[in-house]
């Protein structure tokens, strides 16, 4: 499979470390609720047959995080973008 | 000899010599292992799988399921390889497999006479019971019986590459369609791969007799050739089968050396490539089906189409007087071209009742005898000498030593299936066509089941054409040459009822007409089902031939179509890989690269007995003479460190630089005690842990600069944590200012602890007052120079607890560096030492390690409950704080030693109360880290118990089941030797 890196073009997945989910958020840690929070976080995740945002890691190339949309039944790659971008304030 | 005398596209002035069963027999350059066997009049070529059956050739390439044979021999011997696919070389050695004692007279061929019992699904029924014997009795006695070749016994001798090309369009298969695709795409300047499986281009251009622009087929497939090669972007790859599609590339496997006795030197036998392309076009062709019926499997039974090939390509007359049984025009050409061939053909049988008059009329004008609606039903012979036949309501015996069948082609779609795709049912053609392809993928020609000339032609230029266009490039389809259209009409005939004489559907596995019925009748109505259960379709040929009749079979039973019932997927690979292809390279020593310390020469010189430890090769102790066992030298390098100095290569650490003002901000985030506050010049240790709150890694971090750190990590975990900081600056605080990179490589890090380490150290760097006591204090860090103006940081710190500082320097000065230290040294015995050693004294001292940190422990087991700092979020910090994690009867980290100070612990045992059964609810712990302390004077072991330091004092018992021992041991604290850290401190 290949997965274009905003950075270094299109690289076999071999290249990249897997992760999951995107879409996760680290919650606050001082909410009322952190532990319920923390758990989720921690633990709860979808299992889409279809579109999907997830992360990989450019671990043997430019080591950035990528945001990959990916569809789980065909494999194919519709969007990638770094991780970063979506994230700074 | 069934040599034909002329023609074919064999080289007869080069002679092959062979042997088959340590025969000699002759062939020529351009035969297969197959075409020079019938060439030699050998029929009768192996065994079948269960009844030992005696079996011929009966295909022409990778579909063969019957011949069979080990090809080489030692360390070279390949079993089951299909004699139509081996290209013969002068010197081949070929064996029938699966026959004892010979081919010609097989023991169990008595097998075959029991085939009543050995029904559907046999050995599942027969064997079930009782079951010990299966191991015992049935299974070894199954496996003699009914096995294919024997692999050889000795490692394999021969190389194999793993390689990765690419290109814009890649091309399956070189017959019309493949050509003139490879042509559309090569002439618009496309990088185009066209793969042919056969070791000749030209597809069933070279089994046809038809023309091209009137002229011979093999014509127009050397002009395009020529074309192509002269082509600086196309790529010809023979003897390549395209075995696989995956999610953007193609796995192909070249036969390098398979041709030649042995490969050349240096050369591979094989190589598995790894084919990158924008668009492919699949051009496979597609393959002659047998007809079911009584007999079907006697040597002289052979498809049709490849019965042509034997004729026109090999010249070889597969039979002296042969029949022709089908239900389709193609297989008339078989009969057209043994006959002009010069052979005998006593007649055509045809399900059909009605042909095409243009057909009719060329077998009149070959005075060629043609049944119609006739059906064979029985043969006779060990080889085939006669065929019973019925007609009109009359039944006639022929004469015959050979007999072509044919049900009609089926395409060959496997590729198109590997992503999934459905195949199609077409009524037509009676065959499955491709469904939904993989995307990139297109097919052309006798693959889509598009099976005249001209239909090839044109679709493989304008498949070529419009991949080349997809791909970037301006094409066009270049003119089809006129072609010559043999007829192609067919009617759909699977199965000779009331046969005489057990009916094969698949030659391979044995399986039967009455095997497919009995399936059924027991319930198996699924097509998956009924190949598991039959064995229908699987081992090397995986149902190449057998699948479409065999689902013909099933259909009819449950009264369904064959579109309703569907199809077995097909999976990679499309024909069998050698292992070694897999493995390539990466065999015994090179299964992965090792990596060496900077000091590995000097470690070899002073003559280390090395260690892998993760892909490090490490030393583990350094024998000197007189030593006997491990246990001495690790023991005289402990002493030497706790007596004197000792020298040891950490550079395995992992090792990250920070830069950054943010970085004390992260640093707060990922461990569990605060670094903002660290000072410049200091090192601080700190323990990471994951999101979940268990302990990820441990390791020091020296603050160098106001903006400048340096962290170490654990060996294991080096790569682990530069991806975990790289996820939080990334993906939790891209706003945080920092920069990082790891440094491991770059850096040499050599430890010299001991009394004597202040002393030797001052020598070592160029201005000696930089490593006093006041200088460089107990967790101090510093930059500075050695050996004369080398760069290099020095930190006090301690793993062995001894006064110890570890120097870095760049990597390329580290051997150097190591070797000035063990000379200065020499007055104190400065002693290097290896891993064992550290071990040793690293649970003398207390101190956690890979074993301790084996991600079920939290810091609080691990005693390091006060260090976290409760008044910041860092990773795992709430999580951490789960009830089940602050348990006080969690188990905690604690020391052990026997009450006998003679009895040895081993980590691994289990922590029991005294009289407590060895069960799993009386679990109190388990140790993780043992050895026999030379310092202490007996065995000493780190490990868990529940309640931790709470038991410090009591008596449990250490129980190793595995073992077999159950040893007294006092709870101690975890720190040994030099509880209060005077030592390092000093
Ligand atoms: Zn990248």
């Amino acid at each position: 499979m290949l997965i274009p890196c905003p950075y270094c073009g299109a690289r076999d997945a071999e290249e990249f470390s897997y992760r999951g989910d995107a879409t996760p958020v680290r919650p606050d840690a001082a909410a009322p609720d952190a532990a319920e929070q923390f758990h989720d976080y921690v633990y709860l995740r979808d299992n889409p047959a279809g579109a999907f945002r997830e992360l990989w890691y450019h671990s043997a190339g430019c080591r950035r995080w990528v945001e990959v949309e990916r569809d789980t039944l065909t494999h194919a790659i519709t969007a990638t973008r770094f991780a970063a971008e979506g994230r700074r304030a | 000899m069934s040599r034909l005398e002329k023609n074919g596209l064999i080289d007869r002035t080069q002679k092959l010599r062979f042997t088959f069963d340590s025969k000699f027999f002759e062939g020529f350059q351009g035969d297969t292992l197959a075409s020079a066997l019938l060439a030699n009049d050998v029929k009768l070529v192996g065994r079948s799988f269960k009844y030992h059956r005696p079996r011929g050739i009966v295909g022409g390439g990778a579909e063969e399921p019957n011949a069979l044979v080990e090809l080489r021999s030692g360390a070279r011997r390949e079993p089951n390889t299909r004699a139509t696919t081996a290209e013969l070389y002068d010197g081949l050695e070929a064996r029938s497999q699966n026959r004892w004692p010979s081919l010609d007279f097989d023991v169990l061929a008595v097998n075959g006479l029991l085939s009543p019992f050995f029904g559907a699904a046999f050995y599942y029924k027969t064997f079930m019971w009782p079951k010990a014997a299966w191991e015992k009795l049935y299974e070894p006695a199954i496996r003699r019986a009914a096995g294919l070749g024997r692999a050889a016994q000795e490692a394999d001798p021969d190389i194999y590459e793993k390689a990765n090309a690419f290109c814009d369009v890649l091309v399956i298969g070189s017959g019309p369609a493949g050509l003139s695709a490879a042509l559309a795409a090569g002439r618009s300047g496309a990088r185009v791969i066209l793969a042919e499986e056969d070791f000749a281009f030209g597809g069933r251009l070279l089994s046809e007799r038809t023309t091209i622009n009137d002229a011979a087929p093999t014509e127009f497939v050397d002009k395009t050739l020529a074309e192509l090669r002269a082509l600086p972007n196309v790529r010809l790859m023979r003897r390549t089968s395209v075995a696989a599609i995956y999610d953007d590339c193609y796995a192909a496997v070249e036969r390098v050396g398979d041709h030649l006795r042995t490969p050349e030197k240096f050369q591979p036998r094989q190589i598995l490539w790894r084919i990158t392309a924008k668009r492919a076009v699949l051009a496979a062709g597609a393959l002659d089906r047998p007809i079911v019926f009584g007999g079907n499997n006697r040597p002289g039974v052979m498809l049709a189409a490849p019965a042509q090939t034997y004729i026109n390509r090999f010249a070889v007359a597969p039979a002296k007087k042969m029949a022709v049984f089908a239900n389709n025009d193609a297989a008339w050409t078989t009969a057209f071209d043994a006959l002009d061939a010069g052979a005998e053909v006593a007649a055509l049988i045809d399900t059909r009742d009605t042909v095409s008059p243009t057909l009719a009329q060329a077998a009149q004008d070959r005075g060629l005898r043609v049944i119609l609606g006739g059906e064979v039903f029985a043969t006779k012979g060990k080889c085939l000498d006669s065929i019973e036949l019925r007609a009109a309501g009359k039944t006639e015996i022929l004469q015959v030593d050979g007999l072509a069948m044919s049900s009609g082609f089926s395409p060959n779609i496997a590729l198109t299936c590997h992503h999934g795709g459905k195949p199609v049912w077409n009524e037509a053609i009676a065959a499955f066509v491709p469904g939904e392809c993989p995307p990139g993928l297109s097919v052309a020609g006798a693959a889509t089941g598009a099976y005249s000339l001209s239909d090839c032609l044109a679709q493989g230029a304008a498949q070529g054409a419009q991949a080349a266009t997809e791909a970037g490039f301006k094409a066009t389809a270049p003119d089809t040459p006129k072609a010559e259209d043999a007829p192609r009409a067919l009617k759909a005939f699977w199965h000779v009822e009331n046969s005489k004489g057990m009916a094969f559907v698949d030659f391979q596995n044995d399986v039967c007409a009455k095997d497919v019925v009995l399936a059924h009748k027991e319930g198996f109505v699924s097509v998956e089902h009924l190949k598991r259960y039959t064995t229908l379709g699987m081992a090397t040929d995986q149902g190449k031939l057998s699948n479409v009749p065999g689902l013909a079979l099933m259909a009819k039973q449950s009264g369904k179509t064959i579109a309703e019932t569907g199809t077995t997927m097909f999976r990679p690979p499309w024909s069998p890989v050698a292992l070694g292809a897999f493995a390539g390279h990466h065999r015994a020593k090179d299964f992965r690269p090792a990596r060496l310390t900077p000091t590995h020469a000097l470690a070899e010189e002073l003559g280390a007995v090395f260690v892998e430890a993760g892909p490090w090769l490490r030393a583990a102790y350094f024998p000197r003479k007189g030593e006997t066992n491990w246990k001495q030298s690790v023991d005289r390098e402990v002493r030497a460190v706790r007596e004197s100095v000792g020298v040891i290569d950490v550079s395995t650490f992992g090792k990250i630089e920070l830069q950054g003002p943010d970085v004390g901000k992260l640093l707060d985030r990922i461990y569990i005690n605060t670094f903002s506050t660290l000072p410049i010049g200091k090192a601080r240790y700190g323990v990471m842990l994951r999101e979940d709150g268990f302990v990820m890694d441990d390791g020091t971090t020296a603050r160098l600069g106001q903006d400048r750190w340096i962290m170490t990590t654990t060996t294991a975990n080096a790569a682990k944590v530069s991806q975990h900081l790289d996820f939080c600056l990334q993906n939790l605080w891209p706003d945080l200012d920092v920069r990082m990179a790891s440094v491991s490589e770059q850096w040499a890090q050599i430890a010299v602890a001991g009394p004597r380490s202040r002393g030797l150290i001052a020598q070592i760097v160029d201005d000696a007052s930089a490593v006093s006591a006041e200088n460089l204090p107990y967790m101090g860090a510093l930059e500075t120079t050695v050996l004369g103006g080398v760069q290099a940081r020095i930190f006090r710190l301690s793993f062995s607890g001894e006064l110890g500082f570890e120097i870095a320097v760049p990597a390329d000065q580290g051997e150097q560096l190591a070797r000035k230290i063990l000379e200065t040294g020499a007055e104190w015995d400065a002693t290097f030492y290896g891993l064992e050693a550290l071990a040793v004294m690293r649970i003398e001292k207390g101190h956690v390690s890979g074993p301790e940190l084996n991600g079920q422990t939290t810091a609080a087991d691990l005693g390091f409950g006060r260090m976290a700092s409760t008044k910041k979020d860092y990773i795992g910090a709430v999580m951490a704080r789960r009830p089940a994690l602050t348990d006080p009867d969690r188990m905690g980290f604690v020391g052990f030693k026997p009450v006998n100070p003679k009895e040895v612990l081993r980590a691994g045992a289990h922590v029991l109360a005294k009289g407590a059964a060895a069960t799993t609810e009386n679990d109190l712990g388990y140790l993780t880290s043992a050895t026999i302390s030379p310092t202490l004077g007996h065995a000493i072991a780190l490990g868990f118990v529940k309640g931790g330091a709470a038991r410090i004092g009591e008596i449990l018992r250490a129980w190793d089941g595995l073992r077999g021992t159950d040893i007294l041991v006092e709870i101690l604290a975890p720190a040994f030797y030099d509880s209060k850290g005077e030592r390092s401190n000093g």
